[in-house]
């Protein structure tokens, strides 16, 4: 009884690295659209839920540029979009993305996973010009469009 | 033949379009860039220039960034979004045919971009300026 409900669980652990690097986007051409329009449309996998919710609510002032959506059917999109950022939030991987007094991050680069995943890149190397900021994955992960961030396909530019 | 039988067979794809059209009911539908020049002239009520175009979009208003930060100051290559560096087809009609073909895109985007370079929509009359300057291109 006890190995039987042990082995599973020892199975998904075991499979666990090979899936690591793997961040496959669901299909959603309203989320690729309106998000992959100025930046990689980042796997919802990255932040939970309740950071998703406030970044779609936030998208007049995103980081700074009017990410706001379709005025026409502005609601319906937006909500949309948020029930497949919901649907499909991080859990198990980057755990609760909220700082220490519980805000949501709204940044992906600021969660404890992101951090932990990048401790051994130097800050200068984020300010490089073929870089530019942690926004832009795909300037290292270089199948990241495709949802491979796995160690083979990372290439630093210089 | 009659001249009305081959009347009826000249105005047969029209009829076909129109019918089509109908139907179609609140289907956005195709544009040409001329089409968003001529809209955004009425409603500045005068010409645009395509001179005065070329000013705006490669000039900073107020904002951190230009149209030209992204779109380069030659919008016939393709750009780069200035913070993430997601490269941006062309904007210019001549290297791209699907710009200035939509109008719910075309709308989102002066809003949006308008809005990160001037702090406020842009005016008709700006909008017919650029779209001018940008049709001028080749």
């Amino acid at each position: 009884m006890k190995l039987r409900n042990t082995l599973p669980a020892l199975l998904v652990v075991l499979t666990l690295p090979a899936q690591a690097d793997r961040l496959p986007l669901p299909a959603n051409p309203a989320y690729v659209e309106e998000c992959g329009a100025c930046h990689l449309a980042y796997p919802p996998q990255l932040l939970d839920a309740h950071s998703w919710l406030h970044v779609v609510n936030g998208l007049d002032r995103h980081f700074g540029s009017d990410a706001s959506l379709d005025a026409g059917n502005n609601n319906a999109r937006r909500a949309a979009i948020a029930d497949f950022l919901g649907r499909n939030a991080g859990g198990r991987k980057t755990g609760v993305t909220a700082d220490a007094k519980g805000q949501p991050l709204l940044r992906i680069s600021e969660t404890a996973w992101f951090r932990r995943e990048h401790r051994e890149v130097e800050p200068a190397v984020w300010k490089r010009p073929a870089i530019k900021s942690p926004a832009n994955c795909a300037a290292c992960h270089t199948r990241a469009a495709d949802g491979d961030y796995s160690e083979r396909s990372i290439t630093i530019p210089k | 033949m009659s001249g009305i039988d081959t009347l009826e067979t000249a105005m047969r794809p029209v009829l076909i379009l129109a019918a089509l059209s109908i139907a179609a009911g609140d289907v956005a539908l195709a544009e040409t860039p001329r089409d968003f020049l001529i809209r955004f002239e009425k409603e500045a009520g005068t010409a645009a220039s395509a001179e005065r175009g070329a000013r705006f979009f490669n000039s900073k208003q107020g904002g951190e960034w230009s149209c030209a930060s992204c779109h380069t100051d030659k919008p016939t290559q393709a750009g780069r979004h200035a913070k993430t560096d997601k490269p941006i087809g062309a904007l210019a009609p001549a290297a791209n045919a699907e710009r200035f073909t939509d109008a719910t895109k075309v709308d989102k985007w002066f809003r949006r971009n308008c809005n990160d370079t001037l702090n406020r929509l842009c005016t008709a009359q700006e909008k017919a300026d650029v779209t001018a300057w940008l049709l001028s291109l080749k």
